[in-house]
């Protein structure tokens, strides 16, 4: 099955085994994630400005591209997908925006918010199926206790992302079943790492990326995994506790026997 | 009279603020909370009664993560952080205005900083 695919800047730099396991995994498992041929990065943040246009046109150009592919366009990165779908949202809903990207780009066909975004993990479970991907687990991560991070940028808006529930997911604790682990729940799991304000003030993401890794090891978690690079770095440079931190795509090829 | 414009906070933000009845949930769940001058519920009602300038002023702008907790959670839809946001645009869409310039990124880098963090934090703090 083919799909369109959006890496996002990061993974082609800080975050490269997010995205090398991620297609790995796929192919394995039958899933052709074809890149868009021509992306510019999301810019990490969705503009939440009804008025601020040339900042969502990267996204609405990648959605549009997809579109005329004839694909579902599939994201990893939490940010990335974030931004896709809120400006696919605006671009479907909020007619002034809309009118504004369209007459900017004038491409072909306007664009109205037709492509669907698809996570790497909806893609686990809507397409592949959780009990079908634990059918292809060869290396089951048998006895492992993994906590899920969540942080913020998967769930919501929920309104608008409408992947899990946002205050009780479980899209990842039942990834972490299906590659033979054992998750644990922990209250901070949908709470905030300290995102990008690391970058001017360290203090406030060491404050919650602590609370966050503590809350994880109290719990018995002896690992975390999340599908964002900067939860990512956060959790694992910026909390007082340690524990591993891993991407969920490398522990996703690990099952599946493709990790080089 | 403020030389800034309540209407173009509301018309950016999309945020009907007579909404708010003032229960102080987004601030409860705000994880920038202890760092804030103003906080999200503050906001909201500051800018109803039109006290841009001061919002303008306060280190408070810069201190939302984006985390939409406060748009989660808020019981009556009010979408605190389209006015936090709303704000800080008013403020860098100034000239002269950006609050993180490309010159400053070089010192804050360390080894495994993701490239996420840089571009987020651009977009955020700067026009
Ligand atoms: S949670 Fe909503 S209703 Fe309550 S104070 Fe905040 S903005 Fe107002
Ligand atoms: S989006 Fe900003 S204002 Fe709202 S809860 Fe998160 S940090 Fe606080």
């Amino acid at each position: 099955m083919n799909f369109s695919y959006y890496p996002g800047c990061t993974l082609k730099n800080k975050a490269q085994d997010l995205d090398r396991y991620a297609r790995l995994s796929a192919e394995k498992l039958g899933i052709h994630l074809e890149e868009l041929s021509e992306w510019q990065c999301c810019g990490g943040a969705f503009s939440m400005g009804k008025d601020e246009i040339a900042s969502k046109l990267a996204a609405v150009r990648a959605l549009a591209a997809a579109r005329d592919a004839g694909q579902d366009l599939v994201t990893l990165c939490s940010a990335c997908h974030n931004v896709l779908k809120q400006a696919n949202d605006a671009m479907a809903h909020d007619e002034e925006f809309s009118q504004h990207a369209n007459n900017y780009m004038q491409l072909d066909k306007p664009y109205k918010g037709e492509t669907r975004v698809v996570h790497y993990l909806e893609l686990l479970r809507d397409v592949v199926g959780f009990d079908a991907l634990k059918k292809a687990v060869v290396n089951p991560l048998k006895g492992q206790k993994i906590a899920a991070y969540y942080g913020c940028l998967l769930l919501r808006p929920s309104k608008v992302m409408q992947m899990d529930n946002p205050e009780n997911p479980k899209i990842l604790e039942d990834f972490i079943r299906a590659i033979g682990a054992e998750p644990v729940l922990y209250a901070n799991r949908n709470e905030c790492c300290g995102g990008y304000a690391v970058l001017e003030d360290r203090a406030i993401a060491q404050k919650k990326s602590s609370a966050v890794v503590a809350n994880a090891a109290d719990q018995g978690a002896q690992r975390l995994i999340t599908a964002c690079p900067l939860c990512e770095y956060n959790l694992r440079k910026n909390a007082e506790k340690a524990l591993p931190v891993s991407y969920f795509t490398e522990l996703l090829a690990e099952a599946l026997g493709v990790k080089e | 009279m403020s030389k800034f414009d309540k209407e173009q906070i509301l018309r950016t933000s999309g945020v009907n603020v007579l909404k708010c009845m003032r229960c102080g949930k987004c601030s409860a769940t705000c994880p920038s909370y202890d760092e804030m001058e103003y906080h999200p519920h503050q906001f909201v009602y500051m800018v109803e009664k039109g006290e841009i300038d001061k919002l303008m002023q306060s280190p408070s702008i810069y201190k939302c993560l984006s985390c939409y907790a406060c748009v989660e959670r808020c019981p009556r839809g009010v979408e605190p952080a389209k006015i936090v946001e709303a704000v800080r645009l008013q403020v860098i869409r100034q000239a002269g205005k950006n609050h993180l310039t490309p010159d400053d990124i070089p010192a804050l880098l360390d080894e495994d900083l993701p490239q996420q963090a840089i571009v987020t934090a651009m977009r955020k703090y700067s026009k």
